[in-house]
């Protein structure tokens, strides 16, 4: 069993969770995900780390509730326990002296991304952050990414915060020279972002959790393809070259169990709770 | 004065099961073990021959002849006694080894007649005593030393066993949130029920190993690390890593690996979706590729998950293919299809992605391969479609690599096993042991049992005289 030692709602449907964990917290590094399950009848939910103390033993992950096993852990409290933890999983980001790094995030995986881009700023970076959301009150992490970036962006999707969309980052790249673009958020976003800087051949790193089951390479849910070939998100990720991956086919097979989704909200919301 | 010599039943004593259209539609249990009569009954068709070919044939050394006559004797408490001596996960064993090939290929009682069920009476007694609570033998002195194993599969909890009973402190590390390994999440509930793995790992616990899940080793702690609070370590991580054939459309949605679709299902409980939160998608055709027991579960499953038509596409013939026969034959009963010498080149998709379609090439065997079987070889201008729902990819799995990444000095196979002194498991790095499928590459159950209770043996004696 796995303590919650801190649950804040950042905004609504999106909590942060400190658990207790020293062991992970002592290994992991940013990049890294984790495995947990709430209880018995619970799905594996896979959720990249946004922060640990190795020292109080915690780590922190930020989940969004999009269904019946998110929005179950969202309604855990402080001393609540869940029941498995597995950890740290994947590979470590890379964290070197690039020169300027553009950390773009969005929705919920700002959280994560300010784990990395905490690192790369310890590590004598340049870092340029840019935070988005649908609309201005689903902005989280934005203090937390404001004390790690040398300069800052707002954005949002229908405008009421900052800047309308991506169109910051076009400006951006082309005035500046930009060593590295970190970005994660949702598929659409991370896409959009290679994209826009393909042109310039800045190196760009999107971090990918697909479905997944056991997050160990034993399933081959996860897989994805980057450059041509088949790899699994969980071992060979969750960091990969986004100029290289197939978007379509990633967000096709992040669909595949929708109507299973659908049908077990329903279920849990109208009682059928397996609690 | 001699008694006249009883006559000797020379068919064995059947076990029933469940009828077959109930069976198909649950995951319960398919055979339901013998009664103490019948029990009891099949025990005395055993000869008690002085050779007894069936011992020198178990990787375990169970002592068979013994503890079938203590269960002719309706001594059941010492027959299973007598079989924990040297098999601490009977019940499982009593399921799920290839007796066929094993002990039973031999027995004396077979050349005039049907060979003594083995397994059958294995399960009985492990059953009988389950069911009764266990009783746990008295552990040695302690040694004051310590053993890590990593991976609480089949090897691993037998060199735990072992061990323990020695006298020495081991922990398991276990990277699933369940103690088994393949025996929770690679073989049926219909095959071997969860709680009797569950019962069996208690009983390891019980004998003092300590059996620590959501630990995966090479990243919470590298062996290394694990050498620094432990005077060894074994290494029993499995071949877990599922084999694609690497051919185009394989990534369409609907196409699963065997491994995907039985941790789902076994392990993840989806066959009880919603209930438990896991789902798994089963369309109305499916197909599994393969001829292994993966194969077998995974079509037997599919079944049981509602499929209106399940194939089994292999690219050898019926004799190569590497599962059990008796598995073959219950897939057959349930109505399982098979199409033999036939290899998929390609997936097609729908306009949404799914897979809808396998072009298949088919196949002439030629001269043997390094494997003894004949080597299947593509029939130039022979593909044809199949339309389908759903693809399990069931054409084996390859060696775990973890471990061997992040653990210096460890010496590995091309294939990514890991290579050891046959004799003892032990590997090129001083301390560390290893045994089972992260050796052999995909085996049996009971052969991993059986590297493990080797090396188990050796590490004891490494421990004894280690300063």
């Amino acid at each position: 069993m796995y303590n919650i030692v801190t649950k804040r709602e950042l905004v609504p449907h999106i909590n942060l969770f400190e658990f207790s964990a020293k062991e992970i917290a002592v290994k992991t590094k940013p990049g890294q995900f984790i495995i947990l399950r709430v209880n018995e009848k619970g799905e594996r939910i896979p959720l990249t780390m946004a922060d640990v103390d190795p020292e109080k033993g915690t780590i922190t992950v930020v989940c969004h509730e999009v269904g019946k096993s998110t929005r179950q852990l969202g309604q855990l409290e402080e001393g609540d326990c869940i029941l498995d933890l597995l950890g740290p999983l994947g590979k470590p980001a890379e964290i070197g002296k690039f020169g300027i790094v553009l950390c773009i995030g969005g929705g919920v995986m700002v959280a994560p991304l300010y784990f990395q881009a905490k690192a790369l700023h310890e590590a004598g970076n340049k870092v340029i952050g840019g935070i988005g959301a649908r609309t201005e009150n689903q902005l989280i992490f934005e203090n937390e990414m404001r004390e790690v970036c040398d300069e800052f962006y707002v954005a949002t999707d229908d405008g009421t915060r900052g800047y309308k969309g991506l169109g910051f980052l076009e400006e951006l790249l082309k005035e500046r020279k930009i060593d590295r673009v970190i970005t994660m958020g949702p598929i659409l976003m991370m896409k959009k972002v290679s994209e826009l800087t393909r042109p310039y051949s800045v190196p760009t790193i999107v971090n990918l959790i697909p479905i997944m089951v056991d997050g160990m390479g034993m399933c081959g849910a996860c897989r994805v393809t980057v450059g041509g070939r088949t790899l699994f998100a969980c071992v060979d990720g969750p960091d990969f070259d986004g100029h290289q991956v197939d978007f379509e086919e990633l967000m096709t097979r992040l669909k595949m169990y929708s109507p299973q989704e659908k049908l077990a909200f329903v279920f849990y919301e109208e009682g059928g709770s397996s609690l | 004065m001699s008694k006249p010599k009883p006559k000797v039943r020379k068919e064995v004593i059947s076990m029933s099961k469940q009828g077959l259209e109930e069976r198909i539609q649950n995951f319960n249990e398919v055979a339901f073990g013998y009664a103490e009569e019948e029990a009891v009954a099949e025990a005395e068709r055993c000869l008690q021959c002085k050779k007894a070919p069936c011992v020198k044939a178990c990787p375990v050394e169970v002592d068979i002849p013994e503890f079938i006559r203590l269960i002719k004797e309706h001594r059941f408490d010492e027959a299973i006694k007598k079989v924990k001596e040297k098999n601490s996960l009977p019940a499982i064993c009593g399921r799920v080894c290839p007796q066929e090939e094993q002990c039973q290929a031999d027995c004396t009682m077979g050349k005039i007649g049907d060979p003594i069920s083995v397994g059958r009476l294995e399960r009985f007694v492990a059953d009988w005593e389950r069911e009764r609570g266990y009783d746990v033998p008295q552990k040695s002195a302690s040694t004051g030393k310590r053993v890590a194993i990593v991976g609480a599969g089949p090897a691993g909890l037998t060199v735990a066993a072992d061990l323990t009973k020695l006298g020495h402190e081991v922990v398991v590390f276990e990277a699933l949130n369940k103690p088994g390994g393949v025996l929770v999440y690679g073989i049926p509930e219909f095959r071997l029920p969860k709680a009797i793995v569950a019962a069996e790992a208690e009983y390891i616990e019980k004998l003092g190993v300590t059996i620590k899940t959501n630990a995966v080793i090479g990243k919470l702690y590298t062996v290394e690390e694990l050498l620094e609070s432990f005077d060894a370590v074994f290494v029993g991580t499995g071949a877990g890593l599922p084999r694609f054939m690497r051919i185009p459309g394989e990534n369409l949605c609907g196409i699963y690996s065997a491994n995907e679709f039985l941790i789902r299902v076994n392990l993840m409980k989806a066959y009880k979706f919603p209930e438990y939160d896991t789902p798994v998608w089963v369309g109305k055709k499916v197909v599994v590729i393969g001829g292994g027991n993966s194969a077998m579960d995974s079509a037997r499953s599919a079944l049981r998950l509602g499929a209106d038509e399940v194939w089994v596409v292999y690219r050898r013939s019926r004799k190569e293919m590497p599962t059990r026969m008796e598995e073959v034959e219950n897939a057959e009963e349930e109505g399982i299809k098979f199409k033999f010498l036939s290899n998929p080149v390609r997936y097609f998709g729908d306009e949404r992605s799914w897979v809808k379609g396998i072009e298949c090439i088919a196949m002439e065997l030629g001269e043997p391969d390094e494997s003894g079987r004949r080597r299947p070889i593509p029939i130039k201008g022979s593909e044809f479609i199949i339309d389908v729902d759903t693809v399990v990819v069931a054409i084996g799995n390859t060696a775990n690599p973890l471990i061997q990444q992040t653990t210096e000095g460890l010496e590995v196979t091309k294939w990514g096993t890991i290579v050891v002194d046959e004799e003892t498991g032990k590997t090129s790095k001083e301390g560390v042991y290893a045994g089972g499928d992260i050796v052999s590459g995909v085996a049996t159950v009971i052969s991993a049992m059986g590297a493990g209770k080797r090396a188990a043996r050796a590490i004891h004696e490494y421990l004894m005289n280690k300063r």
